[in-house]
């Protein structure tokens, strides 16, 4: 019963012939195996898994980049005031709706959108940075370093983020520092975590400690031995970070402490509708913060599957996973 | 003989745990302080313009009396002092926004975002709970995948917008329930009654629980999932034990405590959540205090907020450690780590 026979077999016609899955059909054959090990992320049957995954992440890819690219090439210029066209319902001509002055919603989501996108995207280089660093020098160098960087971690923790990054963002004046900065603070923590575990069992692994024995350096274990192990974790955990800097970017932007209301970023699109939610405009606020959640959603399908790809995916790491998504808290 | 040394040992064990949550909670609540102090000095919120506003007719000598007042010439580091010193002493300041001691207006406002937080921590932790069992029950099958797949998404949506969704559908599209404040506009506070009140907390919960479900429906069903595949229920099935049974006596039984301990580990998250609702709202707790602290520049009202928040999280975790030991005996043998 290798791969190749079972695959075979999944075929539907083989699978509209056999009525159910506890239907166990008592003639021997192949037809009795595959009915019996069904696997359970058997789906549309197009395509294998491994087919399915890297399709999947590169099709969300790319509308990934069109969207930021689209987005970064719409200019204030092409949003024009149409006062005669406030407030229209979405339609064919305007599939977003119009505002208060008559500007396309649907470009000013895009705009918004990538702006926004950029924004997650440094905070996520420079969060997966500071947690690369201090993920594989804390147990690499142990002692005092590993139990500073834990208590920072735990002392990050202790504060509702939301609050961390408003405090953050105020001492560093608002804009777009303040929020980089104050998403970076909060967000590197969860993926120093998971780096530091991991680094710490392979601290014992043979090759790293026959490497310390022939006297090779800490710095050189960790640059030379340690970084290419934790690369997958890394990738993957750096595309789950994106979604989680993403939202709390547009939400302190809502709040007003993030990006200025000049700027049209997605949050600021979205408290400017609060102003009309209460008279009807519901097309102001419905899509563009669909387009929000989309993306988020996009980007955390990307992630999940890259670790399907790469990284051995049992139950225990998945558990572990969802555990820091949690802590990773507002 | 045994049972009395055992004890003695144990009441050791107890009172080292104690004392060293006593230490962190001490050396956290120190260094909060020490930031939030560097943070807010490092912001160019000028004490002295948040205080009098943009009133025109106090001139730059009156400034500086005010700042001089207030000893805001000397050095940051002596200030430190002096403010730390007097929060340890129960004086935290006077709100420059609401004109009112800071520990006064964080109590009644706590209060009522501890109202708001509660109800949806309960709602949150029951519907997760029970979405979990039934997704963990029917692993691979059509409920499984569409809760997962609204776990997922719930998961990737801000509270805020959840609340503006609510406020589109039930308040303005259906009419059926207020979209703001937690008390009816123009009542006198005294002849509010309590269904009113009621009436306003229901939407603002409702969006608070939808973002705590994702988290405890998830690890329940990985929970779920584990036992469902463990042996013991292979042989209750065998026993031909109903689902319900099963569900009941091993299902629950597993998967209840630790669900437990993870919703007394969100209270940071609960918390957050809630500036957001509160915001979106206008509900006049925490969270709304916090914000407009922050953009009006209310430094003594923003920092007694970050402390009271810190505790809060600081009490959540706390709990959650404790049941931790009773989950898992193991834990306390290990001797509390």
């Amino acid at each position: 019963m290798n791969k190749e026979n079972r695959s075979v077999h999944f075929s539907p016609e083989t699978r509209s012939v056999q009525p159910g899955p506890k239907t166990r059909s008592v003639q021997p054959g192949p037809e009795t195996i595959t009915v019996k090990s069904r696997p359970k992320a058997s789906g549309t049957g197009f395509g294998g898994i491994r087919v399915r995954t890297i399709g999947c992440i590169l099709l969300f890819t790319t509308v990934f980049i069109s969207i930021l690219v689209i987005g970064s090439r719409i200019v204030e210029d092409d949003l024009l005031v149409d006062l005669n066209n406030i407030f229209t319902a979405p339609s064919l001509q305007h599939f977003f709706g119009t505002d208060w002055v008559g500007r396309d919603m649907l470009q000013r989501t895009l705009k918004g959108m990538s702006i926004s996108m950029q924004v997650g995207l440094i905070s996520t280089v420079l969060s997966v940075v500071i947690a690369m660093f201090f993920g594989v020098m804390a147990p690499v160098f142990g002692g005092v370093p590993d139990h500073l960087v834990s208590w920072l971690i735990d002392f990050v923790m202790s504060v509702p983020h939301t609050i961390l990054i408003i405090l953050i963002s105020l001492a560093c004046g608002g804009g777009l520092r303040g929020v980089v900065a104050g998403v970076v603070c909060t967000h590197w923590t969860s993926l120093t975590r998971v780096i530091r575990a991991e680094v710490l069992q392979l601290k014992n692994m043979e090759y790293v400690q026959i490497a310390e024995k022939l006297g090779r350096s800490r710095w050189y274990i960790a640059v030379h031995h340690m970084f290419p192990a934790i690369l997958p974790q890394l990738a993957v955990g750096a595309v789950l970070l994106f979604p989680h800097a993403i939202l709390h970017e547009a939400s302190i932007t809502f709040l007003g402490f993030g990006l200025p209301a000049h700027e049209p970023a997605i949050g600021v699109i979205l408290s400017e509708s609060m102003k009309y939610l209460t008279v009807g405009k519901w097309w102001l606020a419905l899509f563009p913060g669909i387009s929000l959640v989309a993306v988020t959603v996009m980007v955390e399908a990307i992630g999940k599957n890259l670790e399907k790809l790469i990284t051995r995916s049992d139950r225990e790491r998945r558990q572990e996973w969802i555990r820091c998504m949690i802590l990773k808290s507002s | 003989m045994i049972f009395p040394q055992k004890q003695v040992m144990e009441s050791r064990k107890t009172g080292k745990f104690i004392l060293r949550k006593a230490v962190r909670f001490v050396t956290l609540l120190i260094f909060l302080c020490i930031l939030t102090f560097t943070l807010l000095e490092l912001s160019p919120i000028d004490p002295v313009t948040a205080y009098v506003g943009a009133d025109p007719s106090i001139g730059a000598e009156q400034r500086e009396l005010i700042a001089q007042h207030w000893g805001l010439d000397k050095p940051p580091v002596e200030r430190f002092f002096a403010w730390f010193s007097s929060i340890a002493r129960g004086d935290w300041g006077t709100s420059m926004i609401y004109r009112r001691p800071v520990l006064e207006v964080v109590g009644t406002r706590f209060l009522t975002s501890l109202a708001l937080m509660m109800t949806a921590w309960v709602l949150s932790g029951l519907l997760g709970f029970w979405l979990g069992i039934a997704a963990g029950t029917h692993e691979g099958k059509p409920a499984d995948r569409l809760i997962r797949l609204i776990a997922n998404v719930l998961n990737s949506t801000p509270t805020f917008w959840i609340g503006m969704l609510l406020i589109m559908i039930f308040a303005v599209g259906l009419g059926w329930l207020p979209s703001a404040l937690s008390v009816p506009i123009g009542v006198a506070q005294a002849e509010v009654t309590f269904s009113e009140r009621i009436r306003h907390l229901i939407l603002p919960a409702l969006a608070l629980s939808i973002t705590g479900i994702p988290g405890i429906c998830l690890h329940t069903r990985e929970k779920t999932c584990e036992v469902m595949n463990s042996d013991y229920v292979l042989f209750a099935r065998a026993r031909g034990e109903s689902r319900s049974s099963i569900v009941r006596r091993h299902v629950c039984r597993n998967a209840l405590l630790p669900a437990l301990t993870l919703q007394f580990l969100s209270f940071s998250e609960l918390f957050g959540g809630s500036v957001f609702v509160e915001q979106v709202f206008s509900y006049p707790g925490m969270g709304q205090a916090a914000v407009q602290a922050g953009l009006k520049g209310d430094a003594p009202l923003l920092m007694g907020i970050v402390i009271i928040s810190m505790i809060f999280v600081f009490s959540g975790n706390l709990i959650a450690d404790l049941l931790y030991q009773v989950v898992d005996p193991r834990m306390k043998e290990a001797g509390y780590e």
